[in-house]
């Protein structure tokens, strides 16, 4: 036995993250830990790493009781992590960044050396020379696993890795970690992705609101089976009718946007168009330039030409978030607290951040029973889970919070609706809901954008894709006709190119 | 190791009792600092928390000292909702004293009564310019506005140094550093018979309820609030920043101008060196006292005013020095930190 946690328990201030959670993996075992975000299980790498120490329980490590208490006594015991968020040094390289990570007395040469032993004997291609600015994200990823893979571990922890990765990419990983483990190194993979554990784990430990609800044979379950254990309830369907498109009523025309800062993504020659009654779904590895478009058509970025930019045929540039929320276009960022919502304020006060000024206030003054009606048919008609329209933003779960969103905006009366990761951190049962009002939205005429890193999302509620990449947009692709393998290609910036960027190529060439 | 480590939701209670605890850990540090000085602890307190508020005279003083301190603390208050750090109300005061008091001195003995509006406009106009160059600087050049607006506190005061030793000095005045007194018409009346206390404090009274009103109740208050709490929704939203800063320095350097401008014609009726008693300054710790909530302020102004004439008080009265006017209000502002810390932090030994 590798490692065994015996009822591990973790209380947080009005939440009990972790409650009696048992756990074992063999050497050499790839063993999943499946459950929905809140589910508890970050908290339980954390504990596994010695981030945080456990209320009660004990963890057994090869046989013999031991207390972790830092990371540090982590990493000496064999224990490595590879977060979903990098800790990279963009200005230096891979080796660079690994050397650093060592911390003895190594010469730089011997760490590449190293480095190249390791990748080759993992087919984990990486260019240890090349600075990691110029990465890719899936490249990058691999830094990280090969820096834990120098300190040669015992256990390897990976903490949602393939949700920056292309389908392509997650392949890639997968070839690697079971060679991993066929060489003995324990692995600990964290995703609420159904798919990968079925195709990768070898056992399954099932987390639902900090427990246990389920130790099963992931190839012996089905989807519908591993997603019942993890929601406790099958998700509801979703009502699809044939799309109605009407006039174009969101255009975006030869957009081109350089990056405001040492890290934002320059936008290239981005065209789109967004019709009444249609869904069209950007897919994308974030980071590619969304929130750099996400800026611009919202309005919070106005450095775009006035003409670049059209809502139902009025060029709308020039214009600010609110005014082209009076013309109809809504807009629902990627971050709930502090940019959809304001923390502190209650449901209601939230309300005027996107409400039509003729209903909520007269000579200036806010007319606070029209917001807290208001508030309360968003609660009442979107079964937000609040304390009332006086509760405040930040004591709801995302999952409320973001039905709260929603429904705001939707009782806005947009014709055109952007939405970023609409469900990102958000309950089946949520992000169900969720999906099926903006397919309501679509059916009732309104042109919807959504931006998503979850291909299974857009897959299910787009009625056309296009996919962005490095600053620059794809061409449109029915959802019909698309697949996942092509989408994923092209989320690598490899689509057939169209008339005008071949045009730009001959130019160049001349 | 002490770790800070922060609660997961603060007391609603605490966050209304810590100004009050903060003024009992206040008053204990005063016990033991009257003790240390050799003074009676009980007469020594009762110099700051009795006295002025033992007869209908005192109250009137109270009162006099408390307008300037609620105007600017109003003003104050609004910035930093806000999340704009003005420190330099003092020097916006002191405009407001130069502007109001230059126009006060244009009047003779048979100016109309009237004049006093424009005097008081004038001071409004001063204090708004200086808090212009703020707002200006901050805009245009992205200078911070704390260092900015502190700095421009010594300008102010050596622009009154300059104006009353050199061109503005009363030639009638032995050379001391001050202008002429206001002619009577520019003066402000006494509200009663045997005080001092003049219009200043109802129109202070009236100006609370309006940035009441304003704070919590208007479409424009909310867009400020929105960018002090959370810029990024109030770029969501479409609220300006540009405009909420030029909004809230206008604003309180406004209030700051009209208090100046109400002290030179009311109880000072000439400008000197000394026009402020650090009015400026201490409005900061009565807008954070009293919560950044106008009705909040009235009653830490109050309390401010009482530190200065406690402190005038134990100097006269014990012979202990005027400094420990600024030794309560500092005190004040202190455990009020360190209160507010601990309702939304706990402490936490770590091994």
């Amino acid at each position: 036995m590798r490692l065994a946690l015996e009822h591990i328990s973790k209380s947080y201030p009005g939440v009990k993250a972790n409650d009696d959670i048992s756990l074992q993996v063999e050497a050499g075992e790839i063993h999943a830990v499946l459950g929905e975000n809140g589910a508890g299980k970050s908290t339980l790498m954390k504990i596994i790493f010695g981030a945080v120490q456990p209320d009660s329980g004990r963890i057994v490590w090869n046989g013999a009781p031991v207390r972790i208490k830092n990371p540090g006594m982590a990493r000496d015991l064999g224990i490595a992590m590879v977060y979903q968020h990098f800790a990279l040094f963009d200005s230096l390289s891979a080796a660079e960044n690994i050397w650093l990570g060592l911390g003895q007395g190594m010469a730089l040469a011997d760490v590449e050396r190293r480095i190249d032993a390791v990748a080759q004997r993992y087919g984990l291609d990486c260019a240890p020379r090349r600075p990691v600015h110029t990465l890719s994200v899936g490249e990058r990823q691999r830094v990280e696993i090969i820096r834990c893979l120098l300190a040669d571990p015992k256990l390897l922890i990976l903490d949602e890795p393939t949700s920056v990765l292309t389908p392509q990419a997650v392949e890639k990983l997968f070839v690697v970690l079971r060679q991993l483990a066929a060489d003995g190194c324990s692995i600990l993979y964290i995703s609420h992705k159904l798919d990968e554990i079925r195709s990768l784990c070898h056992n399954c430990t099932v987390l639902r609101a900090g427990r246990v609800t389920g130790r099963v044979d992931p190839a012996k379950e089905t989807e519908a089976s591993l997603s019942r254990l993890m929601i406790g309830a099958d998700p509801p369907a979703l009502q699809h009718r044939p799309a109605q498109p009407g006039e174009v009523l969101l255009r975006v025309d030869d957009l081109n946007l350089p990056g405001d800062g040492e890290f934002s993504v320059p936008l290239q020659h981005l065209s789109l168009q967004v019709r009444a009654g249609e869904i069209l779904g950007i897919a994308g590895v974030s980071g590619n330039g969304q929130q750099e478009l996400l800026g611009v058509l919202s309005g919070e970025d106005r450095r775009a030409p006035a003409a670049a930019l059209q809502l139902a045929g009025e060029p709308v540039g020039a214009l600010g978030p609110a005014q082209r929320r009076w013309r109809g276009l809504h807009f629902i960022p990627e971050e709930r607290l502090g940019r959809a919502t304001v923390p502190v304020l209650s449901l209601a006060q939230n309300m005027l951040l996107t409400a039509r000024p003729s209903e909520t206030s007269s000579r200036g003054l806010i007319r606070r029973r029209v917001l807290g009606d208001q508030a309360q048919a968003v609660i009442a008609r979107f079964g937000v889970k609040a304390g009332g329209p006086q509760a405040a933003a930040r004591s709801l779960s995302g999952g409320n919070l973001q039905k709260y969103i929603v429904g705001r905006e939707i009782l806005g009366r947009p014709r055109v609706l952007i939405v970023a990761q609409p469900t990102w951190g958000v309950d089946v049962g949520a992000a169900a809901q969720i999906r099926g009002e903006l397919l309501a939205l679509r059916d009732a005429g309104c042109a919807v954008l959504v931006i998503s890193e979850e291909l299974d999302e857009l897959f299910e509620i787009s009625d056309r894709l296009q996919v962005m990449a490095r600053g620059r947009l794809s061409p449109s692709i029915a959802r019909a006709d698309a697949t996942v393998e092509q989408i994923g290609i092209w989320m690598s910036g490899l689509w057939p190119q169209d008339g005008a960027s071949r045009t730009e190529a001959t130019h160049a060439a001349a | 190791m002490l770790r800070l480590e922060a609660r997961a939701e603060p007391s609603r209670w605490m966050v209304w009792l810590s100004p009050l605890l903060a003024l009992a850990i206040t008053v204990a540090f005063g016990v033991g600092i009257f003790l240390a000085m050799g003074k009676s602890p009980l007469l020594g307190l009762s110099m700051f928390f009795w006295e002025p508020i033992k007869s209908p005279y005192n109250l009137s003083e109270l009162a006099l000292k408390a307008t300037p301190l609620i105007l600017i603390g109003l003003g104050l208050a609004a910035c930093y909702r806000s999340n704009v750090w003005n420190i330099g109300a003092e020097g916006q005061y002191i405009l407001g004293a130069i502007f109001g008091g230059g126009v006060a001195l244009l009047a003779g003995d048979h100016t109309p009564h009237a004049i006093v509006l424009p005097v008081l406009l004038a001071g409004v106009l001063g204090g708004m310019v200086w808090a212009a160059l703020v707002a200006a600087l901050r805009d245009w050049f992205n200078a911070n506005e704390i260092l900015v607006s502190l700095m421009l506190v010594y300008v102010a005061q050596y622009l009154l140094d300059y104006l009353v030793y050199g061109p503005w000095k009363d030639p009638e005045g032995y050379n001391f550093p001050q202008t002429r007194m206001f002619a009577d018409p520019t003066l402000l009346g006494h509200l009663i018979d045997g005080t001092r206390l003049n219009w200043g404090f109802p129109i202070a009274l009236v100006a609370v309820a309006l940035v009441w009103v304003f704070l919590f109740r208007s479409v424009a208050g909310f867009r400020l609030q929105v960018g002090g709490l959370a810029p990024g929704a109030a770029r969501y939203a479409g609220y300006s920043s540009r405009k909420a800063l030029w909004t809230v320095l206008l604003m309180s350097g406004g209030f700051a101008g009209l208090a100046g401008a109400l002290d030179a014609i009311g109880p000072l009726q000439q400008l000197t060196p000394q026009v402020s008693q650090g009015y400026g300054f201490a409005a900061i710790i009565v807008a954070f006292v009293g919560r950044l909530n106008p009705v909040g302020i009235v009653l830490s102004g109050a309390l401010m005013a009482m530190f200065y004439i406690g402190g005038e008080l134990a100097q006269s009265r014990l012979g202990l020095p005027n400094a420990m006017t600024g030794v309560f209000q500092g005190l004040l502002l202190f455990a009020l930190l360190a209160c507010d810390t601990l309702i939304h932090h706990r402490i936490r030994l770590k091994r």
